[in-house]
C-alpha cells in the first residue's frame, strides 16, 4: 500500500458548498472546465475541479467538504474513484482550498486565467444554472446532512466519469484507434486488440487537454466496485496516534496564545476593565479590549487564562438580568395564547372537528436550549502581516469564515487565506453565522500585528457562547372519532416556521401553527435542527394518541401510515429489529418514534428500564432508509454516532438561563453521556431505491420520543419535558404521581 | 522556574510557573498535540497521558508535580513502529470520528488493558469515564474487548499471565 497516498491531506485549504447547493436545487453537474496547468510543481493534471491525477499515477480527489468525523472525504472520494475505476490503492483524498473558484463546485475554474492556455470557450459544459446559483451564495458549505447526497452524486460521481471518458479518449487518440475498443479498469486504459495499455497518470496531461463531457453517463448500481463495499476511513489511522491536525494544533513561528471572555449577558458590551495588574502577569503581552469582550494575549494559554481570570470587567447593564428559563417558557406560553403565528401545514377545520369530537387529547411538551459542546474547544489562529490575514482554524464553512475574517480584518476576500484543518466536531457549532471566534481571533492579532496568535476558548466560554438548539414549547390536541382513530391534529409551537412540523400520519383535519419567538439568547443550528424538537412532540403525542384509543403505539402507527410504503417498511424493520411485542422482564419497557429528515427515514425502537432512580437506556434498533449506501460501515458509524448524540441529550443536557446568561459552565454541570450510559444500538438499512437521503444528523430525532415513549411503556410515567432525567426525578418525587 | 519532565523516554528541560498543568506543558512547549485540550476541568479525558503507566488526566496535573515521573503520551504509546494492539485495535473497529478524545480513549484504554487484561462491560463503563460527544462508545467497547484478546493471543503462552478469563 502506498504511505502517500493514504494519508488525508489536510491543511492545505478548506471546503466547497457545492453540496449544499447541488442537493438542494437537484441539479446535474456539468463537470467543470478543465484546468490544463496544475497550480503546483508537481505536473498534475486536473482534469476536472474534483480530481488530480499526477504523472506517477496518483490520484487525488479535491473533496469540497471539511472532516469532521463524518467520513465525508473517504466516501466521496470512493465515489468518484468507483466511476473513474481508479486502483483504490492508490487515491488519496484533499480538501478543496477554500476559494471563491471552489464554491458550488464547479465552473469557476474555467474562469481563471490558466485557462489561457486553452481556446475552449467557457460558456460550453458549464451548467449556467448552477453557475448563477453559485455567484448568489459564495459558499461551501458541510451542513444539511448533503455531502454524499449532493456533491458526491452529483459531483465527485460526474466528476470521476467525464475524468474516465477523457483519458479513454486521450488513449484512443495516441494510438490512433476507436475510444469504444479501450476499457478502463484500475487507473490505467487498455486497448486489448492491440495489446497496449497506459496508466491513467501517463495519459493524464493529455486527457486533460480535451474538452470535458457535459452529462457523462453514471454506473449502474451493478457496475460499482467501491460503492456499497466496507472500505476504511483515510482519516483514521492519524486518529489514533497523535498526528491528525486540528485547527487547535496550529503552531507557527513566534506564535503568542489568547484566551477570551465575552459578554456573559447576550447582547451586552465592554463598558470597563481595568487590565493594569494583568498586564503585567507574567508571560502577559496585551490585554485586548473589544466591543463585546475581552481577551488576553500571552506566551501560554495558561497564562493568558490566568490573566482572563484576574480580570474584572464591567459590561452595560442590560434589559435582560430578569431573565430564567422560567420566565422565558412563560412568555412563550403567553405569545402562544395571544397571537396567530403562521400555517406550517393546513387541511380541512381541525378546530370545528376538535369542537365536535367525542375524544379529545391535548399535551403541553419542552425541550430545553442546547449546547453542541463540540469537543475541540472553539479556536482560530491568525496571522496579520504585509497586508494580508490568514487564518488557520476547522469550520464546516472556510468560504464564510473568510469572509468573516476579511470583514474583521477590514481586507478584500482576496487577501485573506482560511487553512481549513480537521474539525473536533461541528454538529452545527461551525456553520456560517457562528464563527464569533474567527472575528475575535482577528480582532486580537490585529492588535498584535505581525505577530501570529492563537485564540483557545476555555470549555466554560464555549458552553457559554454556544448558539443553542432553541428551547420550544409545543402545544397538541387531538381529535379521536368513536373508532379511536384521530381526525383531527391541532398543534403550536414557538420556535418558528419549519416543515419539520409536518405530520407524517393521515389525519384529515391538520392546523399547524408556528409561533415566532423573540429573546435574547442565541440560537443556531444543532445536530438534525427543528427535526429534533419536532421529532419528540409529533412522536410523543402520536403515542398519547394511541394509548387514549387503547391500541398498541406501533400498530396505531402503521394504521395512519398506510399510505406510505417507505414510512410503513422502516417502521416494520425497527419493529422486528427491537422485537416489538416480545415479553421483556419486569420493569422494562419498549418505545418506537419514526422521523424522516434530511430525505432519510429512521424509526428507532427503545428499551428501557428505571433503576434507583435512574433512567436506564438498554438498547436502540434502528431501521434507516436513506437510499443507496455508499460506505456501509461509515453510514453505520454515523447513525451510532448520531443515536448516542441524541440519547446523550434526552437524558441529561439542558442549558438553563438565570440573570440573563447561561448557568452552566462546563461539562460537571452540562453533563454528557459517558460509556456507562450508551445503549447497545443495532442498525439495519433497507435495500432501497428512494433517492440518496443524509446521514449525519436523521439518527437523532427519533431518540427523545422512542426513550420517552419506552419509559411510559415501563412505568406508566408520561414525561413531556427534556431533559428525560432530571423531569424523571421530579415525577418520582411526587407523592402519588400520575401522568 | 526549571524543571525536567521525562516523555515518552526522553528528557526535556522546560521553564514553566510551576503550577502551569502539564497539558499545556506537552501541547505548547513539548509539540506533543496528540495530547488534547477538551474542559480543563479533569471531567472529559481528551487530555489522558499515562504517568508511570497509569492514567492521568494532564489538564489538572501541576508540571511540578510529575518531575522525574515518566510520562507517555499518544504520540509515545506505540513500541517502536508496530503501533499497540489499543491503536491496531482502533483502526480495525474504525473507532474515532472527529477523533478529537481518541488521544484520551486509547491512553485510558491502553491503562485499563495494562491493568486488567480481560475488562468486562461492566469494567470498562467503570474505568472508561472519557467522554466522546461523537458517540463511538459501542465501537470503543468492543474495540478493547478486541483490543484484549489480540494481546492474549500474541502473548506467548506462559501460565495464565494476569487474570483470568471470566
Ligand atoms: S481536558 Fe483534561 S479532562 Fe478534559
Ligand atoms: S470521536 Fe469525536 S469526540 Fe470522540
Amino acid at each position: 500500500m502506498n504511505k502517500w497516498t493514504r494519508r488525508a491531506f489536510i491543511g492545505t485549504g478548506s471546503v466547497v458548498g457545492g453540496g449544499l447547493l447541488l442537493g438542494v436545487g437537484g441539479l446535474l453537474v456539468a463537470p467543470n472546465r478543465l484546468n490544463v496547468l496544475p497550480e503546483n510543481t508537481e505536473d498534475a493534471a486536473r482534469l476536472t475541479t474534483w480530481v488530480k491525477i499526477t504523472p506517477d499515477n496518483r490520484i487525488t480527489a479535491v473533496v469540497p467538504h471539511c472532516e469532521m468525523g463524518q467520513g465525508a472525504h473517504t466516501t466521496l472520494a470512493m465515489m468518484l474513484a468507483d466511476e473513474l475505476d481508479a486502483d483504490w490503492a492508490n487515491v488519496a483524498v484533499e480538501e478543496a482550498p477554500a476559494r471563491s473558484e471552489f464554491a458550488n463546485g464547479y465552473p469557476l475554474f474555467g474562469f481563471l486565467p490558466a485557462l489561457a492556455n486553452g481556446p475552449a470557450p467557457i460558456a460550453r459544459g458549464i451548467d449556467y444554472t448552477a453557475y448563477r446559483l453559485m455567484r448568489f451564495f459564495d459558499v461551501q458549505v458541510t451542513g444539511g446532512s448533503s455531502s454524499t447526497r449532493g456533491t458526491g452524486q452529483f459531483g465527485m460521481r460526474s466528476a470521476g466519469a467525464a475524468a474516465k471518458i477523457m483519458l479513454i479518449q486521450a488513449a484512443a487518440q495516441r494510438w490512433n484507434v476507436a475510444a469504444s475498443e479501450c476499457t478502463a479498469k484500475a487507473s490505467r486504459v487498455t486497448h486489448a486488440g492491440s495489446n497496449r495499455s497506459a496508466t491513467y497518470g501517463e495519459l493524464a496531461v493529455d486527457a486533460a487537454k480535451l474538452d470535458p463531457p457535459s452529462r457523462p453517463a453514471l454506473k449502474e448500481r451493478a457496475a460499482y466496485t467501491l460503492m456499497g463495499t466496507r472500505v476504511e476511513r483515510l482519516d483514521i489511522p492519524g486518529k489514533t496516534n497523535g498526528s491528525a491536525k486540528y485547527g487547535i494544533d496550529a503552531a507557527l513561528p513566534g506564535m503568542l496564545v489568547a484566551t477570551i471572555s465575552a459578554a456573559p449577558v447576550f447582547g451586552t458590551t465592554l463598558a470597563s476593565v481595568d487590565v493594569r495588574a494583568a498586564e503585567a502577569m507574567p508571560g502577559v503581552r496585551k490585554v485586548v479590549q473589544l466591543p463585546e469582550a475581552v481577551a488576553v494575549v500571552a506566551d501560554g494559554y495558561w497564562r493568558a487564562l490566568q490573566a482572563l481570570r484576574s480580570l474584572k470587567p464591567v459590561f452595560t447593564p442590560v434589559e435582560h438580568a430578569g431573565v430564567t428559563t422560567d420566565t422565558l417558557f412563560a412568555a412563550m406560553a403567553e405569545r402562544s395564547k395571544t397571537e396567530d403565528g403562521s400555517s406550517v401545514d393546513s387541511n380541512g377545520d381541525a378546530e370545528k372537528a376538535l369542537q365536535g369530537a367525542a375524544k379529545t387529547v391535548t399535551a403541553e411538551y419542552r425541550v430545553p436550549f442546547l449546547a453542541h459542546a463540540a469537543m475541540e474547544p472553539m479556536n482560530a489562529t491568525v496571522r496579520i502581516a504585509d497586508g494580508r490575514c490568514e487564518v488557520w482554524t476547522g469550520v464546516q464553512d472556510p468560504l464564510n469564515a473568510r469572509k468573516v475574517a476579511a470583514d474583521a480584518a477590514e481586507l478584500d476576500l482576496e487577501q485573506v487565506t482560511v487553512h481549513n484543518q480537521q474539525v473536533g466536531g461541528g454538529f452545527g457549532r461551525r456553520l456560517p453565522g457562528t464563527h464569533d471566534f474567527i472575528k475575535q481571533a482577528v480582532l486580537v492579532a490585529k492588535a498584535v500585528a505581525p505577530t501570529p496568535v492563537k485564540l483557545i476558548w476555555s470549555r466554560e466560554e464555549d458552553i457559554q457562547h454556544d448558539y443553542y438548539r432553541p428551547a420550544v414549547l409545543g402545544q397538541y390536541q387531538a381529535a379521536l372519532q368513536p373508532d379511536n382513530m384521530p381526525s383531527a391534529w391541532l398543534s403550536r409551537f414557538n420556535a418558528g416556521s419549519d416543515a419539520a412540523a409536518k405530520l407524517p400520519y393521515a389525519i384529515e383535519h391538520r392546523k399547524i401553527i408556528a409561533i415566532d419567538d423573540a429573546h435574547h439568547i442565541r440560537t443556531g443550528a444543532w445536530r438534525s435542527v427543528a427535526s429534533s424538537q419536532h421529532g419528540f412532540f409529533t412522536e410523543s403525542f402520536i403515542d398519547e394518541l394511541a394509548h387514549a384509543a387503547g391500541k398498541d403505539p406501533y400498530e396505531y402507527r402503521r394504521s395512519l401510515l398506510q399510505h406510505s410504503p417507505r414510512y410503513l417498511a422502516v417502521l416494520e424493520k425497527a419493529a422486528s429489529l427491537g422485537e416489538w411485542g416480545k415479553p421483556l422482564p419486569e420493569g422494562r419497557g419498549r418505545g418506537i418514534a419514526i422521523v424522516e429528515a434530511f430525505g432519510t427515514v429512521v424509526a428507532h425502537v427503545a428499551e428501557v428500564e428505571v433503576i434507583d432512580g435512574k433512567l436506564r437506556v438498554h438498547r436502540i434498533a434502528a431501521a434507516v432508509d436513506c437510499g443507496e449506501v455508499v460506505n456501509p460501515d461509515g453510514a453505520l458509524a454515523q447513525v451510532e454516532g448520531g443515536v448516542l448524540f441524541a440519547t446523550s441529550a434526552a437524558l441529561f443536557e439542558e442549558i438553563t438561563i438565570n440573570e440573563g446568561r447561561v448557568a452552566k459552565t462546563n461539562f460537571l454541570d452540562y453533563p454528557l453521556a459517558h460509556m456507562a450510559d450508551a445503549p447497545r444500538i443495532s442498525v439495519e438499512f433497507l435495500r432501497s431505491d428512494a433517492p440518496m437521503g443524509g446521514l449525519g444528523e436523521p439518527g437523532v430525532p427519533p431518540v427523545a420520543p422512542a426513550i420517552a415513549n419506552a419509559l411510559f411503556a415501563a412505568t406508566g410515567k408520561r414525561i413531556r419535558t427534556l431533559p428525560l432525567q432530571p423531569a424523571l426525578e421530579k415525577e418520582l418525587a411526587k407523592p402519588t404521581a400520575s401522568s | 522556574m526549571n524543571m525536567q519532565l521525562v516523555v515518552n523516554g526522553r528528557t526535556h528541560d522546560i521553564d514553566a510557573d510551576p503550577d502551569t498543568p502539564l497539558l499545556w506543558v506537552l501541547r505548547e512547549q513539548l509539540g506533543y498535540t496528540g495530547v488534547k485540550f477538551g474542559c480543563g476541568v479533569a471531567a472529559c479525558g481528551a487530555c489522558t497521558v499515562h504517568l508511570d503507566g497509569a492514567p492521568a488526566r494532564s489538564c489538572s496535573l501541576p508540571v511540578q508535580s510529575v518531575v522525574g515521573v515518566p510520562i507517555t503520551t499518544i504520540e509515545g504509546l506505540a513500541a517502536g513502529q508496530e503501533p499497540h494492539p489499543v491503536q491496531q485495535a482502533w483502526i480495525a473497529h474504525q473507532v474515532p470520528q472527529c477523533g478529537y478524545c481518541q488521544s484520551g480513549m486509547i491512553m485510558a484504554s491502553a491503562a485499563l488493558l495494562a491493568k486488567n487484561p480481560d475488562p468486562t462491560d461492566a469494567d470498562i463503563d467503570a474505568e472508561i469515564t472519557n467522554i466522546c460527544r461523537c458517540g463511538t462508545y459501542e465501537r470503543v467497547r468492543k474495540a478493547i474487548h478486541a483490543a484484549a484478546a489480540g494481546i492474549r493471543d500474541a502473548a506467548p503462552a506462559k501460565p495464565a499471565a494476569g487474570g483470568s478469563r471470566r
